[in-house]
């Protein structure tokens, strides 16, 4: 016979106070049940000798301290697991929420995993080819790796990342792929976007959705990436599927978070975020990887839109330390009708020299790549220089990098939605940009790759190709 | 004695029950035994940060004492393994909760089964005193560990050499108080405790790292400590890893504090595979890896700092020179944050609490250049990263560590963008030590190096000053004499700053072809003067691809072939003298 405790001590945003409780323990799991048989679910997040406090799901709307009892469940949060799950959508809290109905699980784990022990971890080798040109060739998504995006509003993450989805393969692999799709916080739009576009290219009988939308209680929004980690685990490590996370947006989970803190009471730290934001946030992102001995992978590629573009604010700044690289997206390269708006300077993955060159590319991509970013650095001065003084007052040489830099944008970066590229196709293009440089400013390739791979005419290919 | 939990909030948790508690003791908290620690003691309530995830803890559970401060075990076996923050042994955990670290896992840090070769090297009747060395054995292919007694006494018993566990007893030790001790190879250590040492040296020896930026410019001596704070994306973890490869220290303590998993694994991979240059055996027989990554338990990662130094200092006391590489101190700091918070105390500068500073300076200061009890010489360097956030240098962690150290290596994002690797920037980067290290410097490389080193950072730094102008109105307005330095001042970024951690000869270069390569670029330099005093335009010079040949001399002459840098000097003489001859 559960105990249940009448009415309650004390109301505070998302969170009430209990007194007077014994035997509950720090996380663990309880129902309040409403005059009118309404029931919500919430968390002991705060244990104080008899005091509880507990944050509740559902928010705290209609609640009195007199109509309300709860009772406690002797078990932290968790999450029913099957592969019943793929092509199902579920509630931020992990609750069916496609009106199906529950499933009938193999498995039940609590949302908040271990770390992973780094013994256990396989370091990730093996690349995903996304067809997508700025990210192969230049900041190439690895198996196992958290490679976020950093974009801002009203910038094309949404479709880069379907596109990612629709696109994303690894060369002769027969593991099987699925895709976790948590949103958090993100308007009806967005969300009938993806799934619009699993749809259309087949992929939503091997999603799993978690839909916090911007309307939803913020407390579901901090559980939903939770849920959808620990799915993806239980996908990855113990059905063996290639898993690849989608998150977005990071940045209203970091508000909800911050939401729910100052409830709490807590002090803030920078901007008002908790202090503990990188470990929460680390809590969530370290939860990729590959393990040895096991056949899957969780792949994270969290969307986040930096609050006025400004990539040192805490959410991206955190982020970055964490992840292993970003993609940048850039608002000027949007206005010039680049898609994608990948900046190519400040996006970096950092698992990508492990992952590419001879034997698992192509042999020529990490000195490519590596001149590129060097070349295309060099352009942002000749840009620098001219804005200044004119580009017909520019030397012969910053004229030959001011024309390498818009091929560069306009035949490497940019792409149609829908183009698939081969690596090889990628590093061609990568090849025949270079081509308006004299060869002597090509400093990252050595000879022989010069001589197997520069193109005199390369630059007339290029825009002969379109 | 027994306490039971009265309130848990995060990894802070209230125990009731007697006031029997210590500041800094270990406690056994519920039904898993969580290992915590007491931070807060007052008339009612002990406050402990618990080192693991608190989920299910409920008031009332029990916790028992355990006596003494959180201290580390220490003895043969800490090299070639990895542990997390506390000291526990990762791969023995492995084996208890599969891949995903469990709770409550109480583990030694040495494996009590293992028999080493022991040769005892006192007998019985013989007088010994703390720091000295009774016992040793080969803990690695490279590492011999020397077993230091904690106290003075007077050898009763004494084992014969043979194979021993670290839980055998050494010896009996009677001590002037008549007490007998039973030594074994192993000893524990508390880890907020700076081990003592008889006296601190000054700074004379650098620690040479084979990266050129580093040992030429701005050098880092043994016994000394280096931050190098930078944006993400900019290569500390690189640098770092760079470091823990080649330098020249006898053991490398790795701590990961905070960092990515990913990465800790990389070290474990490739530490196993590299060999060291000196020994041909694989660099992890002279490391200890600590890691505790992000997503490991808050108040763990504050305490893996000192159990990373704890060890380092107990190599030390064997007589080794050892360096710590910190990835990362600002990690540790905002652990600091997150518990201070939790125990609402009252925030300083940008939510850190007000002994920030303090707390660095004893981490910072625990780093030296000692004699031990035991008479020999050893050091411990200590090489933090710092991630300041935003990439902003004038954040607290930031500031106050450049207030504990002396060696200052900035990396800059804008290098990063344009793939300048090692991204450490040479003008706003310091070392202090240069002084210190000066007549090592002279003994080993000769007079002419400091002055070398002068004229390459007054180019470098002639260059910045250039660039502000060409930034503004372009290169081609400028003297001839500037356009040399700008042009001298690229061989020297792109030939010798830049360098490829990556490359096979280029990852690592003796300080002999450091100098050379220096030598050679300023050759160039004076020797292209004569050009633009005969007001030949530089672009003659350009066009001979000289500028380009030393550019690449890092990749073609390899680091045992120096006498090819004779040959350089002269083409270099030969493409002045054919510019000349052409436009005379």
């Amino acid at each position: 016979m559960r105990m249940e405790y009448i009415g309650l001590q004390e109301i505070r945003g998302p969170l009430v106070v209990l007194d007077g409780v014994t035997g509950v323990g720090y996380e663990e799991m309880c129902e309040l049940r409403l005059p009118g048989g309404e029931r919500r679910f919430g968390r002991v997040i705060m244990l104080d000798g008899g005091r509880a406090v507990i944050q509740l799901f559902e928010g705290t709307r209609a609640l009195s301290l007199e109509n309300v009892r709860t009772s406690f469940t002797g078990r932290p949060m968790e999450l029913a697991l099957s592969r019943e799950m793929l092509g199902r959508v579920f509630s931020g809290a992990g609750r069916p929420a496609d009106g199906l109905g529950e499933f009938y699980p193999e498995e039940r784990r609590g949302i908040n995993a271990g770390a992973i022990n780094p013994v256990s971890r396989k370091y990730p080798r093996s690349c995903i080819y996304t067809g997508i040109s700025a990210v192969d060739g230049m900041s190439t998504l690895i198996r196992g790796q958290k490679l976020p995006i950093f974009s801002g509003a009203g910038l094309k993450h949404s479709e880069l990342a379907a596109q990612i989805v629709r696109q994303a393969h690894v060369p002769d692999d027969d593991g099987e792929f699925a895709i976790i799709f948590c949103a958090m916080g993100v308007k009806n739009d967005t969300a009938d976007f993806f799934r619009k576009s699993f749809e259309d290219s087949g992929a939503l009988q091997r999603v799993v959705m978690f839909m916090n939308l911007a309307s939803d209680p913020i407390i579901e929004r901090i559980l939903a990436p939770r849920c959808a980690l620990t799915a993806a685990e239980y996908l990855a490590f113990s059905c063996g599927f290639h898993v690849l996370v989608i998150m977005t947006d990071m940045s209203s989970y970091c508000e909800a978070l911050r939401e729910f803190s100052s409830s709490k009471g807590e002090i803030p730290s920078r901007k008002g975020y908790p202090s503990y934001l990188y470990s929460d946030l680390a809590a969530l992102y370290e939860r990729a990887g590959i393990l040895h001995g096991g056949a899957g992978s969780v792949t994270q590629v969290p969307i986040l839109t930096m609050p006025n573009d400004d990539i040192t604010h805490p959410i991206p700044d955190l982020t970055g330390y964490i992840t292993e690289g970003q993609i940048v997206l850039e608002r000027g390269l949007d206005q010039a009708g680049v898609y994608p708006p990948v900046a190519v300077l400040p996006s970096l993955s950092r698992l990508m020299k492990d992952g590419i060159g001879k034997g698992f590319t192509r042999e020529d991509h990490p000195a490519l790549s590596n001149q590129l970013f060097s070349s295309y650095a060099r352009v942002q001065e000749a840009r620098n220089l001219a804005s200044v003084i004119g580009e017909d007052e520019l030397s012969d040489l910053d004229k030959k990098y001011m024309e390498f830099g818009r091929l560069f944008e306009d035949y490497f970066v940019r792409q149609g939605s829908e183009e698939n590229r081969s690596i090889d196709q990628t590093l061609e293009l990568g090849w025949q940009a270079l081509s308006v440089l004299p060869k002597e400013e090509l400093d990252r390739v050595d000879e022989v790759l010069l001589r197997k791979y520069y193109q005199e005419d390369g630059a007339i290919a290029l825009r002969g190709n379109v | 004695m027994s306490y039971t939990v009265h309130g848990v909030n995060g990894p802070v948790v209230k125990l009731r029950g007697g006031s029997g508690l210590m500041m800094m003791e270990t406690v056994f908290v519920g039904k898993t035994r969580l290992i915590g620690e007491v931070v807060g003691i007052s008339d009612s309530d002990a406050v402990v940060q618990v080192y693991e995830d608190t989920e299910g803890l409920r008031p009332g559970d029990a916790a028992q004492a355990a006596g003494g401060p959180l201290s580390v075990q220490l003895g043969p076996g800490l090299l070639h393994n990895i542990f997390d923050g506390i000291a526990r042994p990762l791969k023995a955990i492995e084996g208890v909760t599969g891949a995903f670290i469990g709770r409550g896992v109480n583990l030694s840090a040495l494996d009590g089964e293992k028999k080493w070769d022991v040769t005892v090297s006192v007998s019985a009747g013989e007088e010994i005193s703390a720091g000295s060395c009774f016992a040793s054995c080969p803990e690695t292919g490279i590492i011999r560990h020397r077993c230091i007694s904690p106290l003075d006494g007077t050898v009763v018993t004494a084992a014969p050499s043979g194979k021993y566990t670290v839980n055998d007893v050494i010896l009996t030790l009677r001590d002037a108080r008549g007490n007998t001790h039973e030594l074994t190879l192993s000893q524990r250590w508390p880890i907020r405790k700076p081990r003592p040492v008889a006296s601190r040296l000054p700074i004379r020896k650098p620690l040479i790292t084979g990266q050129r930026v580093i040992d030429t410019l701005f050098p880092v001596a043994k016994g000394g400590c280096a931050a190098i704070p930078g944006p993400f994306g900019a290569g500390k973890t690189i640098t770092q890893h760079q470091l823990a490869k080649w330098s020249d220290a006898d053991i490398i303590v790795y701590l990961g504090c905070g960092e990515r998993g990913n990465e800790m694994t990389q070290v474990l991979e490739e530490f196993g595979e590299l060999l060291d240059p000196k020994s041909g055996k694989p660099l992890l027989d002279r490391t200890v890896l600590i890691a505790n990554t992000s997503n490991m338990p808050v108040a763990a990662r504050e305490a893996s700092v000192y159990t990373g130094m704890t060890i380092a200092e107990y190599y030390r006391d064997m007589g080794y020179h050892v360096a710590v590489m910190a990835d990362s101190t600002s990690r540790w700091a905002e652990a600091l944050r997150e518990i201070s918070g939790r125990l609402e105390e009252m925030p300083a500068e940008e939510g850190f609490p007000a002994y920030l500073p303090s707390r660095l300076a004893e981490f910072y200061e625990r780093a030296g250049y000692m004699v031990t009890l035991g008479g020999l010489e050893g050091s411990v360097t200590v090489i933090g990263a710092v991630s300041p956030q935003g990439g902003d240098f004038s954040e607290p962690v930031t500031q106050n560590t450049k207030r504990f150290v002396r060696a200052f290596w900035a990396l800059d994002r804008q290098l990063a963008y344009a793939r300048h690797f090692p991204a450490i920037n040479w003008i706003t980067s310091y070392s202090e030590y240069i002084e210190d290290l000066a007549p090592w410097y002279e003994e080993t490389l000769g007079r002419e190096f400091a002055g070398l080193r002068g004229r390459l950072a007054r180019l470098l730094g002639e260059e910045s000053k250039l660039m502000e102008i060409v930034k503004l109105i372009g290169a081609d307005i400028l003297p001839e004499e500037q356009k040399l330095t700008i042009e001298c001042a690229r061989a020297a970024r792109l030939g010798f700053l830049q360098q490829n951690a990556y490359h096979e000869t280029d990852t690592y270069v003796p300080i002999e072809k450091q100098k050379l390569m220096m030598g050679v670029i300023l050759h160039l330099y004076d020797e292209a003067k004569r050009l633009a005093e005969h007001g030949i335009p530089i672009n003659r010079l350009k066009e001979t691809g000289i500028f380009e040949r030393l550019i690449r001399i890092k990749y073609d002459i390899p680091n045992d072939q120096l006498i090819l840098f004779d040959d350089v000097r002269l083409e270099i003489d030969a493409a002045v003298g054919q510019v000349l001859e052409a436009n005379r």
